[in-house]
């Protein structure tokens, strides 16, 4: 446990990915039960299925003041670090593996948790002690991807590491079959493809200045990107099932696809919620999202759909070495001979130069997609995010200004500044609060806000600070709803600050019937 | 209590205590550029405080100077002021103010913990306690420093090819790593930047042990390979840090405690040496010093602030002005 701590502390301390590194290959020079342990956290497929963040919380407050504790985690902005620190120092035990301690948790029967975690969070040093709950709350946030450790083990051991990337989600803890392979010792885990998620393509946001220049527009298609969620459709005759992007088995929330999908294929696509095809917005979509099930009401009255995109596997044959122009017939074809009303597929945009497709990208009728995807006709299936292939081209956000009303210190990186922004519009002589943001905004533009918050602070509610009404914010938003939840009846998706607006008055600032009106909500 | 305001300015006799704009009389608990500033009619300090002073601002950045020897007792009227050790830095005090049996203690920054670079600090009983709470959150809880200067000590053994550029206050912090790995048995040369020269050389001067120093010159790059360097915090993000061959960014402060922090600063090996009271030595000395009133100035106040109120005591912020809550020195 000292060792992988420390690798951890050392990770995040560290600025260079070339010393990161460094520090994985040290590590994982040696492929033991310890190591599948690291591996299992690194790529965050382990957790404790009692103690997550609120026990965590209940554990600390049994130990220290709720007050104080309060206070000191609203300072430091992250959990775990906070109560790392707080815990009241015991007499270090004897240090344990990794591989031990987590065992000795996972033995830990429900009703002795409080008793028993605490004990052993107790005998743990500080960093260890920061190890551990970090484990527990999952998301370590210490600047290494699951790609750069399978880099680094492809390197160590002289592997590709799309090798190890396409038969990743076959893998299983504790990762015997990966580690005889690395060593040499056997050959390369066999994996049943099609009972497996196939890592996404994704794409990379395009420069506009850049790429335009150097990119030919004859080489590429173009699509509408969906606001939707992108997902992974596997059939075949004994079996249906649907994936998120991140491969977690979805199936059981989306029934209607399920019950209706023929043919054998895999597909990558968008699912949407509309009828006859018609997406209706992803504040429609929310409804059926993060639910284990669907009632027949729910799926009436907001029923799904997939708007393929691509497809990576028909009737058994692998078709992701195939380009993208390939591909698209196989399916056009699987979509012809497998018709259903849950799956349509992707329009293909025509045109010629990059100019032209600035229309596409502006000006769709409807303002249901977020703007365009650019594909290069002959890229291959590859996964993750690679350059050079797929380019994502976003319209232009919607932008309002508003007025700067309640901050709070931020987390993670922005910890210990000031850094969420509550903004808000006119309601008569009132300010009524839209949206909250902590985003967008550039380093320095985040310590000017920081310092005027701290020297502007005219009230303090716990940690949510209330300024003097003087800053205006401008905000960029890709949409916005009506909501029952907020006061001002409201509700943004993705607002962050675009600038701040040193010019204008605050009395310029719009109302929030005004707001209303411009943004077309009832 | 009354005699004295949220400013620390007793309006009777014309005093201020750290006063950030030029005053006609000012009591300076020691000279870091947030208490110690230029300007003042007639300052009031130790000896030390009074010659750092003088080094940073000039030898008349006062009109007129009254050293005073730790426990000298010196009166305004039917004020009595007394300086005590604080532990801070060379010449910190605590500054004691008796006015018709009422003590009041204005603690200025001070620490608790062991440092041979000044005298410890020294606890006086009073009726009414002005602490500050740098470090005023459960949260912060110095190792030993001992520890902390181990872990360069190991890091500059084990890279070898590396330089380690170490972010320390010009005063006080600076000198108190040089001393700490002296103690350590660390016998090589130390690279500072020039802004600490005269300092150091001052420390020197007063008998501190901060060993054999160089001022960083534009030697060959490989010369500073293995090398340990002291430079101001300001230093590290400059160009300046850029000259050195593959430079680990340390720094010595109580806020590396926070790894968020640490991170956020770009410091690859932080060290926890702290130059102010951590969350149980703020406890403790509140208690210890009896004080039935407790004010709470720059720091993170709020907690300490609950925390009396808890036990009981009389206690509430004490908000001054230019001070900003976080980055003391």
């Amino acid at each position: 446990m000292k060792k992988f701590s420390s690798l951890l502390h050392n990770l995040i301390l560290t600025p260079s990915r070339n010393t990161k590194i460094k520090l994985l290959q040290d590590y994982f020079k040696i492929l033991d039960i310890n190591r599948a342990y690291a591996l299992a956290i690194l790529s965050d497929q382990l957790s404790f299925q009692f103690i997550k963040a609120s026990k965590l919380r209940e554990l600390v407050y049994e130990q220290v003041d709720q007050h104080l504790f309060d206070y000191s985690y609203d300072y430091v902005g992250d959990l775990a670090e906070t109560i790392s620190l707080i815990w009241p120092t015991k007499k270090e035990g004897k240090s344990q593996n990794l591989s031990t301690l987590i065992e000795n948790i996972k033995k830990i029967k429900k009703s002795e948790i409080n008793t028993e975690f605490s004990k052993i969070l107790s005998e743990l040093s500080n960093n260890e002690r920061w190890t551990l709950i970090k484990i527990c709350t999952g998301g370590l946030r210490i600047g290494v991807s699951e790609r750069l450790v399978k880099t680094v083990l492809a390197d160590l051991y002289n592997k590709s590491v799309n090798e190890i990337e396409e038969i990743w989600h076959g893998l299983e803890f504790p990762y015997e079959n990966l580690f005889q392979w690395l060593k040499n010792e056997t050959s390369k885990p066999k994996i049943d493809f099609k009972k497996l998620f196939h890592p996404m393509m994704l794409a990379n946001p395009i420069d506009e200045e850049k790429d335009f220049k150097r990119l030919n527009a004859n080489e590429f298609q173009a699509e509408y990107k969906w606001d939707g969620i992108r997902v992974q459709l596997m059939v075949s005759s004994k079996s249906v099932s649907l994936y998120s992007r991140t491969g977690d088995n979805i199936s059981s929330a989306f029934p209607e696809i399920i019950e209706t999908t023929r043919g054998d294929a895999v597909i990558d696509g968008e699912l949407l919620v509309g009828r006859n095809f018609k997406p209706s917005g992803f504040n429609d979509l929310q409804q059926r999202l993060n639910r284990k099930k669907a009632s027949k009401d729910l799926q009436n009255k907001f029923p799904v759909f997939i708007r393929a995109y691509d497809i990576l596997f028909y009737k058994g044959k692998d078709l992701r070495k195939l380009s993208l122009f390939e591909r698209r017939k196989y399916l056009e074809k699987f979509q012809q001979e497998n018709k259903t009303n849950q799956i349509d597929l992707s329009f293909i945009i025509n045109f010629s130069t990059w100019d032209e497709l600035t229309k596409y990208k502006n000006n769709f009728h409807d303002d249901l997609n977020e703007g365009v995807m650019i594909k290069l006709k002959n890229s291959e299936y590859l996964p993750g995010r690679k350059k050079g292939y797929w380019y994502k081209w976003k319209k232009n956000p919607k932008l309002v200004d508003a007025i700067l009303m309640y901050a709070q210190r931020g987390h993670g990186k922005r910890s210990s500044y000031y850094s969420d922004f509550t903004f808000g519009v006119w309601k008569e002589s009132e300010l009524v609060p839209i949206g909250k943001a902590y985003s967008g905004y550039t380093d320095k533009e985040l310590l000017v806000l920081d310092k005027f918050i701290r020297n502007n602070t005219i009230n303090k509610f716990g940690p949510v600070r209330e300024v003097k009404k003087e800053i205006i914010l401008e905000v960029a938003f890709d949409d916005v709803f009506p909501s029952t939840r907020h006061k001002s009846g409201v509700a943004m998706r993705f607002p962050r600050i675009h600038r701040i607006r040193w010019d204008k008055p605050t009395n310029e600032v719009l109302s929030i019937e005004e707001f209303k009106k411009e943004f077309k909500i009832g | 209590m009354d005699f004295i305001n949220h400013q620390l300015f007793i309006k009777d006799i014309n005093v201020h205590i750290d006063p950030i704009l030029p005053k006609k009389t000012a009591i300076i608990t020691h000279g870091h550029a947030d208490h110690a500033r230029f300007g003042h009619d007639h300052v009031i300090a130790t000896r030390q405080t009074i010659d750092i002073m003088k080094i940073r601002y000039g030898d008349k950045c006062a009109k007129k100077f009254t050293p005073l020897r730790y426990g000298q007792k010196y009166s305004i009227k039917n004020y009595d002021f007394t300086l005590y050790p604080a532990g801070h830095i060379l010449g910190s005090a605590q500054v004691l103010i008796e006015k018709n049996n009422h003590r009041l203690v204005i603690t200025g920054d001070y620490k608790v913990g062991k440092d041979e670079t000044c005298k410890n600090f020294k606890l006086v009983k009073c009726d009414t306690l002005i602490t500050e709470a740098t470090f005023g959150l459960p949260i912060f809880q110095h190792p030993d420093p001992k520890d902390e200067i181990q872990k360069l000590i190991r890091s500059v053994k084990i890279n070898k090819n590396n330089c380690h550029i170490v972010g320390a206050y010009a005063l006080g912090k600076a000198q108190r790593v040089m001393n700490l790995l002296r103690q350590q048995k660390y016998n090589e040369t130390i690279y500072i930047h020039g802004s600490l020269e005269k300092l150091c050389q001052y420390y020197s001067k007063e008998k501190i042990n901060i060993g054999k120093f160089e001022k960083v010159s534009s030697k060959d790059k490989n010369f500073y390979e293995g090398k340990i360097i002291i430079a101001p915090p300001s230093a590290l993000k400059d160009r300046w840090s850029r000259r050195f061959p593959n430079p680990i960014i340390c720094m010595a402060s109580g806020w590396m405690t926070v790894k968020q922090r640490a991170k956020q600063q770009g410091i690859e090996l932080p060290l926890v040496i702290s130059d102010h009271s951590d969350w149980n030595e703020l406890l403790d000395t509140i208690k210890k010093s009896k004080a039935k009133n407790i004010l709470i100035t720059h720091g993170q106040e709020d907690a300490l602030v609950y925390y009396c109120k808890k036990q009981n005591l009389v206690s509430k912020p004490l908000s001054i002005q230019g001070r900003s809550d976080e980055e003391i020195e």
